[in-house]
C-alpha cells in the first residue's frame, strides 16, 4: 500500500476569538471623521434633514471598536480559516474544489477590468461583452445546446431560472394548471427539487434501484400528462453515471414533458458527453466549479444556463449578442421571464473562466475529465481497503466517475465513532473537513470525496494515510475522536438540535441577543 | 435536562435468541433456553450503557428494582441508587417489569431506561402508556419496536447528553411485538401495541447534520396540511392508525384514534375507531372513498399490521388508485431499498396492490415508491 505523508504535527491557530459585538466598548471609535466645514454647511444646510425618509429611526447597533481591534479580529479569523488554497481539498465532494490559477486572479484584479461598470454604454465595454459572448459560445459547445445565459449568479440560481422558464413555457400554452409536477431523483442536487417547488410545482422524487441508478420503472410510473419536466443530475452525487439517461429523456418527452440536466459539476465528462446528445432541452454548469474559478462561501459564482431553440423565447434578459459588427445586450426576447439578477452576470467569474478555457483548450479540458475520473478511482481503491469504510452501492460493478459517497456505518457499529467524529478529527492533520452528503442522509454516516484533476499522487496518498490513521484511532481510542479537534480551530456544534428550532436559531447578532441573551 | 432516571432490566431478555428460540417470552421458553445453554446478557448490555453515566453520577438520582432487575449492576458500578419494589426474586416475570415501570412513574422519573426486547417494551407500555419518557437498551431477541437506541453504548451516551442539555426533542415510537408461537411456526404476525414517548435520538445518536432539514414535527404538519387542503367533497376518507395520520383528525378539530381507524367525510369525523363492518357500511353510503395509511418505520408494512380493519374487501371496493400513503422521509430511508409490504390476508389483493405509489412526504412533496414483496 502506498505511503502517504500525513502532517502528524499539524497545529493551526486557535484564537477562541469573540464575536466582534462582544469586543465592543461604548464610546470607542475607530475613525472620527472631521466635522463639515462651516462654509460647506452654510451652502448645503442640514443635509440629513433632507433625508428623513431614508434615515433609520434608531441607530444601528454597530460594534464600537478601535481600528487595531478590527484589524487583529479579522486577521485572527482569517488564520482560523482552512481555505482551499491552504489544504488538500479533495474533501469537498460535489463541489469540484480544484486549483484556480493565480494568473487569472491577476486578470481579474487588473484596473482595466476592475474600473469597468456594468452600467457603462455598450460601446465602451466591447471587450468585456466579447468575453461574455465567446464564453457563452464555449458553454454552448460544451453542452451542445443552442443558447446560453450567464446571468444566474450560481448553480441553484440557474436551476431556479430553468424552473421559471418551464413555468413560463407551460403558462404560454395555457397548461400550467395541468402540467404541475416536476420529477427529480433523490441523489440529484437538492436544488433540483427545491427550486421548482419554489416556482410552484409539486415534486415527485425517484429513489434508486439496487445498483444506485434512478429506478427507471418508477420514472415510467411517475411520468404522465401532469409532468411539466424532469430535473436530474448525472453523474449523481454518489458518483454513479446513469447509463440509461437517454431512455429517461424519452419517457419524459413521450408524455410531453421537458428535460433539464443539472450539470453543475461537469468535471467527469468535459469533452466526453453532452446534454444535446442525451436529448435534454436545458442544462446548466456551475462556472465556479468545473471551469476553474474559485468556489465557496456563497460566491461569487455563475450558473451558465443553456437551452435549445424551443426554450429561447423564455430566456432571461439581457443575453449578450453580436450583430457581426458589435456586441450588445439583447433585451428583445418577447416572452422572457425577465431579469433573474441585475446586469448580465458576474463579470469577474466569467473573465477568469474564459481565461481558464482559453488556456486549456479542447484537448486539455478532456484530459481534466479523464484525470479526475482516474484520480477518483485510485482514491476509491485505496480507501475501501480501510477497515470500517464502505461506499454507497459498493460492488455493483459500476465504475465511479469523479466522486464517491463513502459510509462510516460499519465504523459506527464497531466503535460508536461516526462521520461527524471522523470529520472533527481529520482537521487535526491539516485537511479541511469533508463534505458529508446532501440531505437527507440516505446513505448512513456519509463522506463524499472528489479528487479532481488538480491533485497529485502525493496528495491522494496523504489523504488515504490520514483516513487510515483516524480510523485506527477510532478502533484503539474512540474518545480521541469524540473530543476532536485537538490541533485545529474547527469546533463542534454544541447544541445541534437548535439548528432545527426557529425559536433558537440566530443568524444575526440582534437575533442572538433576542433569542439567547434576553432571558 | 433530565435528573431522575429509572432503570429496569429484564434479566431474561434475549435469552432465547442465542439458542434459536426466536424470543424469550414465558417461563417455559426461558427454562428451555437455559437448558440449551443460553447465557443471560441483559445485565451485561445494561452495564455497557450505564458506564457512560459514571461521570454524571453525582448529578442524577437513580431508581431501580432489586437484584438482577438493576440493583446488582448499579452497585457493581458504584452508583448510589434507590431500590424500589420487594426483595429480589430468583425468577422475574412480565408482571415485575410492569410493576417496576408503574413504581417509577409514581416517583416521577424523567426517563425510564430499560434493557430488554419487544416483550419488555410492551410491558412498559402497558404500565405507563405514553406519559413517561422511555429509552430502550436493545437486549432482546425481538427488536421490532422503534424505542431503542442503536446499541447499548449509544443508549448511555444519549442519556448522558440529556443530562447535560437543557432541551431535547421527543417523538412517539412504535411498540411492536410479534406472536412468538406463530413466529416459531414460520408466521410473522407483528402487532402494533401503541406508542412510547422516546427522545428524538437522531440528533444525538446519529448526529446532527447541517441545518435546513425540518424536524419531525414540522414535517408532519406539512403532510397534514397537504392532505387537508386536497380533501375532496363528498368523498369518504378512511384514515388508518399511527402518529403520522393522527394530525388529520386533530387538525379538523376532532378526536383521533391513535391505534384505530377513523372515518372522515366532508372534513368531519363521522366515526372513531371504526371496525371493518363500520367501514364497509360507510362505503355503502359513500362509495367514493380514499384510504390514508402510513408506513410502519423499519418494517415497511402499509397494510396488515395494526390496520386490519382496512381489510382486503375494503381495499377492493375503494381501489388502489384511491390509496394515499403518507410517511416522513426518515421512515422510508430506514429501509430505502426494500419495497413497502402488504399482508391483507388475501393473496389476490396483495398482488393487486403491487406497483408504484406516490408517498406523500411533505406539502406537494412526494416520493415514488414501490409496493411489493421483500424479495421483489
Amino acid at each position: 500500500m502506498p505511503k502517504g505523508k500525513a502532517r502528524n504535527k499539524f497545529q493551526q491557530a486557535r484564537w477562541e476569538e469573540p464575536i466582534i459585538h462582544e469586543l465592543s466598548n461604548k464610546g470607542v471609535r475607530g475613525l472620527i471623521p472631521p466635522r463639515v466645514e462651516a462654509e460647506i454647511q452654510a451652502t448645503t444646510g442640514k443635509v440629513l434633514d433632507n433625508l428623513k425618509t431614508m434615515r433609520r429611526e434608531e441607530a444601528p447597533e454597530l460594534p464600537e471598536v478601535s481600528q487595531k481591534t478590527v484589524l487583529s479580529h479579522w486577521l485572527r479569523l482569517s488564520q482560523e480559516t482552512m481555505g482551499s488554497n491552504i489544504g488538500n481539498d479533495i474533501s469537498e465532494g460535489t463541489c469540484t474544489m480544484k486549483y484556480n490559477p493565480r494568473i487569472n486572479e491577476e486578470f481579474a484584479s487588473n484596473p482595466l477590468f476592475t474600473d469597468l461598470h456594468p452600467m457603462q454604454d455598450e460601446d465602451t465595454v466591447q471587450g468585456m461583452l466579447e468575453i461574455y459572448y465567446k464564453f457563452q459560445n464555449f458553454m454552448k459547445e460544451v453542452s451542445g445546446l443552442d443558447h446560453c445565459s450567464l446571468q444566474p449568479g450560481g448553480g441553484n440560481h440557474a436551476v431556479y431560472t430553468a424552473a421559471s422558464m418551464i413555468r413560463q413555457y407551460w403558462s404560454d400554452r395555457g397548461a400550467l394548471d395541468t402540467r404541475d409536477e416536476i420529477i427529480t431523483t433523490i441523489f440529484s442536487h437538492p436544488s433540483d427539487a427545491a427550486t421548482p417547488a419554489t416556482a410552484g410545482f409539486k415534486i415527485i422524487t425517484i429513489y434508486p434501484d439496487e445498483n444506485g441508478i434512478p429506478d427507471i420503472e418508477a420514472i415510467r410510473a411517475a411520468a404522465s400528462e401532469r409532468t411539466a419536466a424532469i430535473f436530474m443530475t448525472n453523474p449523481e452525487d454518489i458518483g454513479i453515471y446513469n447509463p440509461r439517461v437517454d431512455e429517461v429523456v424519452k419517457i419524459i418527452h413521450d408524455v410531453g414533458g421537458l428535460c433539464f440536466y443539472d450539470q453543475a459539476n461537469a468535471n467527469a465528462f468535459l469533452g466526453v458527453a453532452r446534454a444535446r446528445e442525451a436529448g435534454f432541452d436545458m442544462c446548466h454548469f456551475n462556472v465556479h466549479k468545473t471551469f476553474g474559478t474559485p468556489h465557496g462561501c456563497s460566491g461569487p459564482g455563475t450558473g451558465a444556463f443553456c437551452c435549445l431553440d424551443r426554450m429561447y423565447p423564455y430566456m432571461p434578459v439581457p443575453v449578450v449578442d453580436f450583430d457581426n459588427e458589435k456586441y450588445f445586450l439583447n433585451y428583445d426576447i418577447p416572452k422572457t421571464i425577465g431579469h433573474v439578477r441585475d446586469y448580465a452576470g458576474v463579470s469577474g467569474v466569467v473573465l477568469k473562466a474564459y481565461a481558464w478555457v482559453m488556456s486549456m483548450g479542447h484537448d486539455y479540458m478532456r484530459q481534466a475529465a479523464d484525470v479526475s475520473v482516474i484520480n477518483n478511482n485510485y482514491l476509491e481503491k485505496q480507501i475501501l481497503q480501510i477497515k470500517g469504510i464502505t461506499s454507497a452501492f459498493q460492488d455493483n460493478g459500476i465504475t465511479r466517475q469523479e466522486q464517491v459517497r463513502y459510509s462510516f456505518e460499519k465504523l459506527k457499529e464497531d466503535t460508536d465513532v461516526g462521520t461527524d467524529d471522523v470529520n472533527a478529527r481529520i482537521v487535526d492533520f491539516g485537511l479541511p473537513s469533508y463534505w458529508t452528503s446532501h440531505h437527507p442522509w440516505v446513505i448512513p454516516e456519509p463522506m463524499t470525496l472528489e479528487p479532481c484533476e488538480t491533485y497529485s499522487l502525493d496528495d491522494l496518498n496523504e489523504y488515504v494515510d490520514v483516513l487510515r490513521k483516524v480510523v485506527d484511532e477510532a478502533y484503539s481510542d474512540p474518545e480521541l475522536l469524540k473530543t476532536a479537534p485537538h490541533a485545529s480551530s474547527s469546533h463542534r456544534r454544541n447544541k445541534p438540535e437548535e439548528l432545527d428550532d426557529p425559536d433558537k436559531w440566530a443568524l444575526t447578532w440582534r437575533a442572538y441577543q433576542r433569542k439567547h441573551l434576553s432571558n | 435536562m433530565i435528573q431522575k432516571i429509572g432503570l429496569i432490566i429484564n434479566p431474561v431478555a434475549g435469552i432465547g435468541g442465542s439458542v434459536g428460540l426466536k424470543g424469550s417470552d414465558g417461563e417455559e421458553i426461558q427454562k428451555k433456553a437455559i437448558a440449551l445453554g443460553a447465557v443471560k446478557k441483559a445485565n451485561i448490555r445494561a452495564e455497557t450503557a450505564l458506564k457512560e453515566l459514571i461521570p454524571f453520577q453525582d448529578e442524577i438520582e437513580l431508581f431501580t428494582y432489586p437484584g438482577d432487575m438493576g440493583e446488582t449492576i448499579c452497585n457493581k458500578l458504584g452508583f448510589k441508587v434507590k431500590v424500589l419494589g420487594d426483595a429480589a426474586k430468583e425468577k422475574t416475570t412480565a408482571e415485575d417489569t410492569k410493576l417496576a415501570a408503574a413504581d417509577m412513574r409514581e416517583q416521577a422519573v424523567d426517563i425510564i431506561l430499560f434493557a430488554g426486547g419487544d416483550g419488555t417494551a410492551r410491558d412498559i407500555y402497558t404500565a405507563v402508556g405514553n406519559n413517561t419518557l422511555v429509552l430502550g437498551i436493545p437486549a432482546g431477541v425481538k427488536i421490532h419496536s422503534g424505542v431503542y437506541a442503536l446499541n447499548p453504548r449509544s443508549a448511555g451516551k444519549l442519556i448522558a447528553l440529556m443530562i447535560q442539555n437543557d432541551t431535547f426533542e421527543t417523538q412517539e415510537a412504535e411498540v411492536m411485538d410479534i406472536d412468538e408461537d406463530a413466529f416459531r411456526r414460520g408466521i410473522v404476525t407483528a402487532k402494533l401495541y401503541g406508542y412510547l414517548k422516546v427522545p428524538y435520538a437522531k440528533h444525538y445518536v446519529q448526529n446532527m447534520k447541517s441545518g435546513g432539514v425540518a424536524g419531525e414535527k414540522l414535517t408532519l404538519e406539512r403532510i397534514t396540511h397537504y392532505i387537508i387542503t386536497t380533501m375532496l367533497e363528498d368523498v369518504l376518507y378512511i384514515v388508518g392508525p399511527g402518529t403520522t395520520t393522527r394530525g388529520i383528525a386533530e387538525e379538523l378539530g376532532y378526536d383521533n384514534t391513535l391505534l384505530g381507524v377513523d372515518l372522515i367525510y366532508n372534513k368531519k369525523v363521522i366515526k372513531n375507531d371504526a371496525n371493518e363492518k363500520d367501514v364497509l357500511s360507510s362505503l355503502e353510503r359513500h362509495p367514493h372513498a380514499k384510504i390514508i395509511v402510513t408506513v410502519i418505520g423499519g418494517q415497511n408494512y402499509i397494510f396488515g399490521r395494526g390496520n386490519q380493519q382496512i381489510s382486503a374487501e375494503v381495499i377492493k371496493r375503494v381501489g388502489k388508485e384511491n390509496i394515499i400513503i403518507i410517511s416522513t422521509q426518515d421512515k422510508l430511508n430506514i429501509n430505502f431499498n426494500v419495497p413497502l409490504i402488504v399482508d391483507t390476508g388475501s393473496p389476490e389483493v396483495d398482488d393487486y396492490l403491487k406497483g408504484y405509489y406516490r408517498i406523500v412526504v411533505g406539502y406537494e412533496d412526494m416520493i415514488m415508491y414501490k409496493v411489493g414483496n421483500y424479495d421483489d
